[in-house]
């Protein structure tokens, strides 16, 4: 297996009323193609500010950063955007839907972006929400899906332009069980397609599914755990 | 170039399921004060101008005409006048025209009554004018602003008509050597000295028009006035021509200089003859008007930075996630400068409805009575359509800067709402 993300001496902090906040201490990460990894820790451990800086959100104080052959820290914003667009998938905890956008339409919006016309960016948006069970919801707004609808969509916009990586924050956060327990079988699906994952979860029974736990303690990784021989 | 095209295409999009799917009420609220602003921006103005545009057109209908003959500088009356009167019978253009005699005279009412050479005349100087009443009527519609008494007819040899601004009665204010005519009533005689001649009158009727030309002057036969001045010439003081729709004076103008008449009177289009200080108060009202839009204007843009750039402030959590999707701050720009000029464009086109579906019509069959004129909207289309580009102008500015200051934060302080 090839490694797809490479992040060494990731150092990130934030000023907190004049003191500096030290989130991320040097941290080295790495993960392979096709690998879904899970990252744990306590509320403030750096997980999610972690997922950030790999997921070209957030620039890290120093370090580097190399998804799939790129310096990603070299990128200006404009290549950065594009980078996103075309290479990375996100999933919210808060599902990050646009309100006044249709199921279809949040999800076809990475393809507008990328130049498709509206015919062709509705039909791939048409195929990742079936791959998630929402064929039938197309034209519903978010505010007329369920909270597991609505992460689903959130997933189908993820996937729909068959991203190198999907970076997943949190994202049973809000949900029942049940539902949460539909969206982790979303991802192992996916995952089982040779999808790349990297997700901040802080339920252990969700983290335990995947190839592979990474803890976080007080920006460092405390644990390294492979459930899954890759 | 791709890049933008693609941009403005998803600009489109987004902006219009904004607007479409957005908060209704907000919406209309939004495209409400737009409106406001445009007609603000317009209407001040128009009403502005309309005041003198309102009294210069006053000074055209009830007095100039569209175009008039006057006497040359250094002449006292218009010689040659009954050849020239029949040259004006002969042009196309002409729809009705009048001749006026005019002298300098005085109107006093006590004379019978006053004894004693010191006791206080009731009198006023005034303009004493002669003028056929079929004629005059005709061009001006005189007879229509009589407040009493009755019109002149060819009969009325003793007959005369006073301007209300020589009447206490109707002009109750203490004008400096200006003196007004008191207790005069229809009916009564009063006694007009021109020179050393003197008449006596009965009073037919009271004129008020807006116009000084008319207001300030009393009117009596032509025949009448020939006779008191002497002027067995028949060459008269003023002749007013009004034409045919669509005419353009300057062609009449053109005409009568070609027949030579400029050789005797002089000949100007009703805008050329307007007196200087009204020519001043319309180019101070103008400057007036522009300095009004210009500050409308900055109103304008500045409410619709703050719509704006509230708007976006309020969707800032949105941006955030459209950024981290990968699309391009651009066309999250362009969706927010399109929501703008939507706005505006649909303010702006209400707003036309309204002024040239309502206002204009309604304050021109409805003049606003200011004491020296019938103030009119003015709204001419081309500078309407300045002014509504203008505001598009200033919306796609004042939408492009609040929606570059929001896109432009941190995209995960955005998505995170820190």
């Amino acid at each position: 297996m090839s490694v797809m993300i490479k992040a060494e001496k990731i150092v990130k902090s934030y000023q907190s009323g004049g003191s500096e906040l030290v989130v991320l201490r040097g941290l080295d990460f790495s993960a392979e193609r096709g690998e879904f990894v899970a990252i744990t820790g306590r509320s403030g451990s750096g997980k999610s500010t972690l997922l950030y800086q790999l997921g070209l959100l957030d620039h890290p104080n120093s370090g580097h950063i190399n998804i799939d052959g790129v310096d990603i820290l070299k990128l200006n914003n404009e290549e950065r955007t594009d980078f996103r667009l075309k290479e990375l998938g996100y999933v919210f905890q808060d599902y990050a839907l646009l309100p006044e956008l249709t199921s279809l339409e949040n999800v076809a919006l990475p393809f507008l972006m990328q130049g498709m016309t509206k015919a062709q960016a509705a039909g791939r948006a048409t195929e990742a929400l079936a791959r998630v069970g929402l064929a039938s919801k197309t034209s519903n707004l978010p505010s007329q899906l369920s909270g597991g609808e609505q992460q689903r969509v959130s997933i189908a916009r993820a996937i729909s332009h068959s991203p190198k990586i999907i970076f997943a924050d949190e994202p049973t956060a809000n949900l029942d069980s049940e539902t949460a327990a539909i969206v982790i079988k979303t991802f192992l699906e996916l995952h089982r397609e040779g999808q790349t994952i990297v997700m901040v979860t802080h339920e252990e029974e969700y983290a335990r599914q995947t190839d592979r736990i990474i803890t976080l303690s007080d920006g460092i990784i405390t644990s390294d755990t492979r459930l899954k021989a890759q | 170039m791709q890049n933008l095209v693609v941009s403005i295409r998803l600009g489109f999009f987004l902006a219009l399921r904004q607007v479409r799917r957005g908060n209704k009420w907000t919406t209309a609220l939004i495209i409400f004060v737009m409106m406001l602003t445009f007609l603000n921006l317009v209407v001040v103005r128009g009403v502005l101008v309309g005041l003198l545009q309102g009294s210069t057109n006053v000074y055209k209908s009830g007095y100039a005409g569209d175009v008039i003959l006057t006497n040359l500088s250094k002449k006292s009356y218009i010689e040659n006048s009954p050849s020239i009167i029949k040259t004006i019978e002969t042009l196309p253009w002409v729809e009705a025209y009048s001749y006026r005699y005019v002298e300098g005279g005085e109107v006093e009412v006590n004379y019978k009554t006053r004894v004693r050479l010191d006791d206080d005349a009731n009198s006023a100087a005034a303009s004493i004018v002669g003028i056929n009443p079929d004629l005059e009527d005709g061009l001006t519609h005189i007879s229509e602003k009589l407040v009493e008494g009755r019109y002149l007819t060819r009969d009325d040899s003793d007959g005369i008509l006073i301007g209300a601004n020589l009447l206490r009665k109707y002009l109750d204010i203490d004008v400096p050597n200006l003196t007004l005519l008191e207790n005069v009533e229809i009916g009564d005689r009063v006694r007009m000295t021109i020179g050393e001649n003197r008449k006596e009158f009965t009073v037919l009727g009271f004129l008020q028009s807006k116009v000084d030309q008319i207001d300030f002057r009393v009117f009596v036969l032509d025949t009448t006035l020939r006779n008191i001045i002497g002027r067995g010439d028949f060459n008269v003081d003023e002749i007013a021509i009004s034409l045919k729709p669509g005419t353009d004076p300057y062609i009449v103008k053109n005409a009568l200089i070609r027949s030579g008449v400029d050789e005797y009177a002089r000949v100007q289009t009703w805008d050329e003859s307007l007196p200087k200080f009204l020519l001043d108060i319309q180019n101070t009202f103008g400057l007036l008007g522009n300095v009004v839009g210009s500050i409308g204007l900055a109103v304008a843009s500045i409410t619709i930075f703050i719509v704006i750039f509230i708007n976006a402030i309020t969707r800032r959590k949105y941006i955030g996630i459209l950024k981290g999707i990968g699309i391009k701050s651009s066309a999250i720009e362009i969706a927010y400068i399109i929501q703008a000029i939507f706005y505006a464009a649909i303010g702006i086109l209400i707003g036309l409805v309204i002024l040239y579906g309502f206002l204009v019509p309604f304050i021109d069959a409805h003049p606003i009575p200011f004491p020296f004129s019938d103030g009119i909207l003015v709204a001419e289309i081309p500078n309407t359509l300045l002014r509504a580009a203008l505001l598009m102008i200033a919306t796609l500015i004042a939408g492009y800067i609040p929606a570059k200051i929001v896109v432009q934060q941190n995209t995960l302080d955005s998505i995170l709402g820190r």
